[in-house]
C-alpha cells in the first residue's frame, strides 16, 4: 500500500516536471541568445548596432549596423498584411457566412494544406515563378520588396483564415438574425453587425499573421534580393533580419558572429513584443466576452 | 420586404427549418435596390476564389514541373554531384523525425497529463506554463536554429549532428503536442475517471489504464501533425543538424534533412530540375501526413459524437 502511493507521488513528480519543461525551455532560450547577442551589442554600441545604416561586417574596420535590416523586415511584413490580410479576412467571412456546404467540404481542407506546404517551397516557387514574373512585366531583377510581399501575404492566408473564422462563428446568431428582420440584406447583417462583434478575434488572427511574416526566413531569403538597403520602389530588393542570420551564420566569426546572434536577439525582441500583445488582446477579448 | 428576411441559412438541421424561401428574382430585386449588398458577394466570393486559386496554381505548377523529374536517378541510394539523389536525405529525414518524436512525446504528453489530470483550475503556473507554451509557438524557427546552434552545437559540443536537430525540433514542437494532447484528454468523459476510481484503481492506474487509451486518437493525430513540421523544416536545421549529403549513421553524424536538401539544391541553382522533383516528394510527403492526421482526428470525432 505504502509502495503504490510512493509510485502515486512519483509520477505526480515526473509529469510536473515535463509540465515545466516548457518554461524551461523559454528560460534557456532567453538565456543563450541575450548571452550572446547582448555583449555584441555592447561591443558595437547599442545605438550604432540598431540604429546604424551601414552592414559591412567583413570591412576594416567592420560596421554593423542594421537599421536597413529592421526597416526591411517591416516593410515585407506590412506588404505580406496589405495582400494577406484583405483576402484572408474576406474568405474567412466566404466560409463562416456565404459557402455552400458542398463547397466548404473542398475549400476548408484546401485553406489548411496551405498552411502545411512547408515554406521552402514556397520560397522555391516564389524564385521560379514569381521572381520572373516581375522581372518580366514590372521591371528590376525581379528578387523583390514585390516579390517578398506576394509569397508572404499566400503564406499568412491560413493562420488569418482560420482564426478568423472561427471567431466569425463565435457570434452569437441572434446578432445576424436581428439586422435581417430590421430589413438589411444578408451582406449588410454580415459586415455591420458580425464582424464588428468578432473584432477582437480577427484582430488576434492578424497579429499572430504578423508573427508569422516577421519570423519567416525560408522562403525569403530566395526571393527577396537580400541587398542591404531601404527599398525606394516596390521591385527593389531588401535583406530582412532573418535573411541576414542564414545567410551569414555559415562563414561568419568572431564580432560577426557576435552580431548575427544580436540581430536574432532583436528579431526575438520583436516577435515577444508579438506574442505579448497577441495575449493581451485574448483576455481582453475574454473578459469582454 | 418579410419574407426575404426569413430566408435564413439554415445549416443547422437542429434549428427548424425556415418555410419562405427567396426566389432567385427576388434575391435580383432587391440586389437592385442594394447594389451595394451584391457587390460585397462579389468581392467576398472573388477573396475565397483567389485563396483557392493560390493553392491550386501552387500544387500543379509544382506537380507539372516536378512529376517529370522523378527518375531513378533521383532516388539513387547514394548521393553524388551528378545524381544529387534524394535518397540519403529522406532516410535522414525519417531517422530524425523519430528522435524527435522520442525526445518530444514524453515531454509533451506528461506536460498535458498534468496541465489536464493533476493542476487545479484557476492554478497560477499552469497559467504560467501556457503562456510558456504559447511563447515557444510563436518563436520564429530561424530562432530556434541559432538557440539551438548556441547551446545544443557549441555549449554542449556536440558538433552539427543528428542529436543537436532533433533536441532544436523536440523544442519546437513540444507546444503543438501539449496542446492536441491536452484537448484529446479534455474530451475523454468524467464517468471514466469515476468508474475506474470506483472499482478501487489509484489515479496513476487510471491515466494509464484508462484515459490515455481513450485519448489515443487525438494524441496520434497530434503526434503526426508535428511530424509534418519536423519534415517541413528548414530554417532550425541548417546550423543544427547542418547539411552533409551523406547518411548520417550515427547521433553525433551530420546528415541534411529533405528540406535542407532542396534548399541547398536551390541556392545553388545548378539542379532545378532535381529540385523540383524533390519539391513533388517533399509536398507529397508533407500532405500525406497531414492527411493522414486529419483522418485519425475525424475517426475520433465520429467515435466520439
Amino acid at each position: 500500500m505504502r509502495l503504490s502511493r510512493f509510485r502515486e507521488r512519483a509520477m505526480q513528480g515526473v509529469f510536473f516536471l515535463t509540465a515545466i519543461t516548457s518554461i524551461a525551455a523559454v528560460v534557456i532560450i532567453c538565456i543563450f541568445l541575450f548571452c550572446n547577442g547582448v555583449p555584441a551589442m555592447a561591443e558595437i554600441g547599442f545605438f550604432d548596432f540598431v540604429g546604424g545604416q551601414k552592414w559591412a561586417p567583413t570591412n576594416v574596420p567592420a560596421s554593423y549596423g542594421i537599421f536597413n535590416m529592421i526597416i526591411a523586415s517591416i516593410y515585407v511584413t506590412a506588404g505580406a498584411i496589405v495582400i494577406g490580410v484583405p483576402i484572408g479576412i474576406l474568405t474567412a467571412v466566404f466560409l463562416a457566412r456565404f459557402c455552400p456546404a458542398p463547397l466548404y467540404k473542398i475549400l476548408k481542407p484546401a485553406t489548411e494544406l496551405l498552411a502545411g506546404i512547408p515554406s521552402i517551397v514556397y520560397g522555391f516557387f516564389g524564385l521560379m515563378v514569381i521572381v520572373p514574373f516581375i522581372r518580366e512585366n514590372f521591371g528590376g531583377n525581379g528578387s523583390s520588396w514585390l516579390a517578398a510581399s506576394i509569397v508572404l501575404g499566400i503564406m499568412i492566408l491560413p493562420t488569418i483564415i482560420g482564426v478568423s473564422e472561427s471567431a466569425i462563428r463565435a457570434v452569437p446568431e441572434s446578432y445576424y438574425e436581428g439586422a435581417l428582420a430590421l430589413g438589411a440584406t444578408k451582406e449588410r447583417s454580415v459586415f455591420k453587425t458580425i464582424l464588428p462583434a468578432s473584432k477582437s478575434g480577427v484582430l488576434a488572427g492578424v497579429v499572430l499573421g504578423i508573427g508569422r511574416a516577421l519570423g519567416e526566413t525560408m522562403a525569403v531569403v530566395l526571393i527577396a534580393g537580400n541587398q542591404v538597403q531601404i527599398p525606394n520602389a516596390l521591385t527593389d530588393g531588401l535583406r530582412t533580419l532573418t535573411a541576414n542570420i542564414v545567410l551569414e551564420m555559415g562563414y561568419s566569426t568572431g564580432l560577426h558572429r557576435q552580431a548575427l546572434i544580436a540581430t536574432g536577439v532583436v528579431l526575438f525582441v520583436f516577435i515577444l513584443l508579438i506574442t505579448l500583445s497577441m495575449q493581451a488582446i485574448k483576455s481582453r477579448s475574454e473578459k469582454n466576452g | 420586404m418579410a419574407d426575404k428576411s426569413i430566408k435564413t441559412d439554415m445549416n443547422d438541421e437542429k434549428e427548424i427549418r425556415a418555410i419562405n424561401k427567396v426566389s432567385f428574382k427576388q434575391r435580383m430585386i432587391s440586389y437592385k435596390r442594394k447594389p451595394l449588398s451584391l457587390l460585397m458577394l462579389i468581392i467576398v466570393a472573388a477573396a475565397a476564389a483567389i485563396s483557392a486559386a493560390a493553392l491550386i496554381f501552387i500544387m500543379v505548377y509544382v506537380l507539372i514541373r516536378g512529376i517529370p523529374n522523378l527518375t531513378p536517378d533521383l532516388f539513387a541510394l547514394n548521393y553524388n554531384s551528378d545524381n544529387v539523389s534524394c535518397m540519403p536525405s529522406i532516410i535522414n529525414t525519417v531517422v530524425l523525425t523519430l528522435f524527435t518524436l522520442i525526445i518530444a512525446v514524453p515531454f509533451g504528453v506528461g506536460a498535458a497529463i498534468y496541465l489536464a489530470e493533476y493542476a487545479k483550475k484557476g492554478n497560477r503556473l499552469v497559467k504560467i506554463i501556457r503562456t510558456m507554451a504559447e511563447t515557444l509557438a510563436g518563436i520564429p524557427s530561424i530562432v530556434y536554429g541559432l538557440f539551438g546552434m548556441l547551446f545544443f552545437v557549441y555549449a554542449l559540443n556536440w558538433g552539427y549532428s543528428l542529436l543537436a536537430g532533433a533536441f532544436t525540433l523536440a523544442i519546437m514542437v513540444l507546444p503543438t503536442i501539449m496542446r492536441t494532447t491536452e484537448e484529446a484528454l479534455i474530451t475523454v468523459p468524467d464517468s471514466y475517471r469515476e468508474g475506474s476510481y470506483g472499482l478501487g484503481a489509484g489515479k496513476l492506474r487510471t491515466i494509464i489504464r484508462i484515459i490515455l487509451p481513450s485519448a489515443m486518437p487525438g494524441i496520434l493525430a497530434g503526434v503526426i501533425l508535428a511530424v509534418g513540421r519536423i519534415v517541413g523544416e528548414t530554417a532550425a536545421l541548417i546550423y543544427t543538424y547542418g547539411s552533409a549529403t551523406g547518411y548520417a549513421a550515427n547521433p553525433l553524424s551530420s546528415g541534411r534533412s529533405l528540406a535542407v536538401h532542396m534548399y541547398v539544391l536551390t541556392n545553388e541553382g545548378l539542379h532545378t530540375n532535381q529540385a523540383w522533383g524533390t519539391a513533388v516528394v517533399l509536398l507529397v510527403l508533407v500532405f500525406g501526413i497531414n492527411t493522414l492526421s486529419a483522418f485519425i482526428a475525424k475517426k475520433l470525432g465520429n467515435k466520439k459524437g
